[in-house]
């Protein structure tokens, strides 16, 4: 077993000496120094599925882009048609490039009084940024070291934030957005998550995270790490940039078209090339492969056709699902593999495991009784 | 975080962070395992791929694999010999390797072939110095 060694500078979290108080393991993760787990990853993913957890997500970016002209500029830079967008909303889009492959994939927040704030990942930060400087210039501004951004998320999560925050949360719809007064300064509130589970993220300015955080851990919510954010969104089917989609990956094979608008006519990077894409037959699609048999199948594993047939792709995200107890996994197949029922093979260090194209998510909440 | 390993000292230990239990003074079936230190290392224990009885196990070769949540570790022979059994409550509970890596949680039996090569395994104080500081 070998101990990860640690690069060279790494950003610390603000809440660093309550992870470590709380018994975390750290790892490196895009420059950050970030909990990847405190009590363990499977009971981390399993108090997510069935109570509430507490993520610090500070590494993700946040800027804000401001004025009248900001919703114009976002969009000339981005898929998603966000002048559509009303206030108090948030939508999932992406920057692409000009081959309309996808740079990265961001949430952007509408609040009043035309401020937009835009979370990017932490590997992109400095080129997303860069993207929204070009078209915005002084408009633009980063608040990632100022704030911390906390996800809390699970069955009981806005239970929770409704006991933190008061009952007004409760009228909160899915990826609907608000800021919330509490202990005299702002939190920034949307309903929105990557766990497949209900909940939200807070942004909080830094000085006042350590309140907010022990708020939310004394009342009630299991702090987990990096470990169980990504065995919960692969369950929830949720993609990893980097990982499942990347600047040779285009939306509409990840299955990302709900983020692209075509229609308004609008110009942004990469329309063009879309436009083409969405025309085109899809030659490949990322689809959802489950274990039929005991065994973990992970990131970058061969898949084959069955009988030890031709290798026809690798698995862009794989694992251990804690709450199925099987290995799930996602990989751009040829169409015709693609389809639900498929049985193919994935070589897990020379054995066979037999998997199966299954519909997205592998997870599913149980109905509410 | 400092924490203290359980290191029981009936045990024998390898370097590989396995412990092995002698069934009875002389016998030569032997029982073995993960230590503490190792289960922690791994996280969640997911699966274990193991070979079938009466595989012939060498000293210091892997002979199976355990997976956790996060990673995937091979298992060493701690001695030569003949796989007898492998603990089949790990097939639906692996996460006895992580609740009782020492009882419960035991992977498999070995009749050793030559009894010498327990000589060459280390003691519970001389492991103990192998567990690196946190």
């Amino acid at each position: 077993m070998s101990v990860q060694s640690s690069p060279d500078v790494l950003t610390s979290l603000t809440l660093r000496e309550r992870h470590v108080a709380l018994g975390s393991r750290f790892a490196p993760f895009a420059g950050w120094e970030m909990p990847l787990q405190y009590d363990g990853i499977v009971a981390e993913h399993l108090a997510v599925r069935e109570r509430v957890g507490i993520f610090d997500v500070s590494h993700l970016a946040r800027a804000w882009v401001q004025g009248p002209h900001a919703a114009g500029q976002l969009r000339s830079v981005t898929t998603f048609d966000v002048t559509t967008l009303p206030e108090g909303k948030a939508h999932y889009s992406l920057y692409c490039n000009e081959d309309g492959g996808i740079e990265d994939d961001i949430f952007i927040y509408h609040l009043p009084e035309d401020r937009w704030l835009v979370i990017h990942n932490a590997a992109h930060a400095d080129a997303d940024f860069e993207r929204l400087r070009l078209v915005a210039g002084d408009a633009a501004s980063e608040v990632t070291q100022e704030t911390v951004m906390l996800a809390i998320q699970g069955p009981e999560a806005m239970s929770l934030l409704g006991r933190v925050f008061g009952p007004t949360i409760g009228s909160l719809e899915p990826r609907d957005c608000a800021e919330l007064d509490w202990r005299g300064a702002s939190v920034l509130f949307a309903r929105t998550g990557y766990t497949g589970e209900d909940g939200g993220e807070c942004i909080v300015e830094a000085g006042l995270a350590g309140e907010l955080w022990d708020a939310f851990v004394s009342g009630g919510a299991t702090p987990c790490g990096l470990g169980a954010r990504d065995t919960l969104r692969l369950e929830a089917a949720l993609p990893l940039h980097g990982n499942d989609i990347d600047r040779t990956t285009h939306p509409y094979e990840a299955g990302l078209g709900f983020a692209v608008s075509l229609d308004d006519g609008a110009a942004f990077i990469g329309r063009d090339a879309l436009l083409e894409a969405e025309a085109r037959p899809r030659t490949r699609r990322l689809a959802h492969l489950a274990a039929r048999a005991r065994g973990v199948i992970r990131t970058g594993y061969d898949v084959r056709e069955a009988g030890g047939g031709e290798v026809v792709a690798q698995l862009t995200s794989g694992g251990h699902s804690p709450s199925l107890r099987l290995g799930i996994g996602m990989a751009y197949l040829p169409v015709e593999l693609a389809k639900r029922g498929t049985m193919l093979e994935v070589d897990v260090r020379g054995r066979a495991l037999p998997v199966e194209v299954v519909r997205r998510p592998f997870y599913r909440k149980p109905r509410e009784s | 975080m400092t924490m203290e390993y359980q290191t029981p000292e009936h045990l024998l230990y390898t370097s590989d962070h396995e412990w092995l239990r002698r069934e009875a003074e002389n016998s030569d079936e032997v029982t073995v395992g993960i230590t503490e230190f190792a289960q922690e290392q791994l996280g969640d224990v997911v699966y274990l791929e193991l070979p079938a009885d009466g595989t012939a196990l060498s000293a210091g070769e892997p002979f199976g694999e355990i997976e956790s949540a996060k990673t995937v570790a091979e298992l060493f022979a701690p001695v030569s010999g003949e796989l007898i059994g492998s603990n089949g409550a790990l097939e639906d509970r692996p996460e006895l390797v992580n609740e009782s890596p020492y009882d419960e949680g035991w992977i498999v039996r070995v009749r050793i072939a030559d009894a010498s090569e327990l000589d060459g395994l280390l003691d519970a104080d001389a492991y103990r110095e192998l567990i690196p500081e946190d």
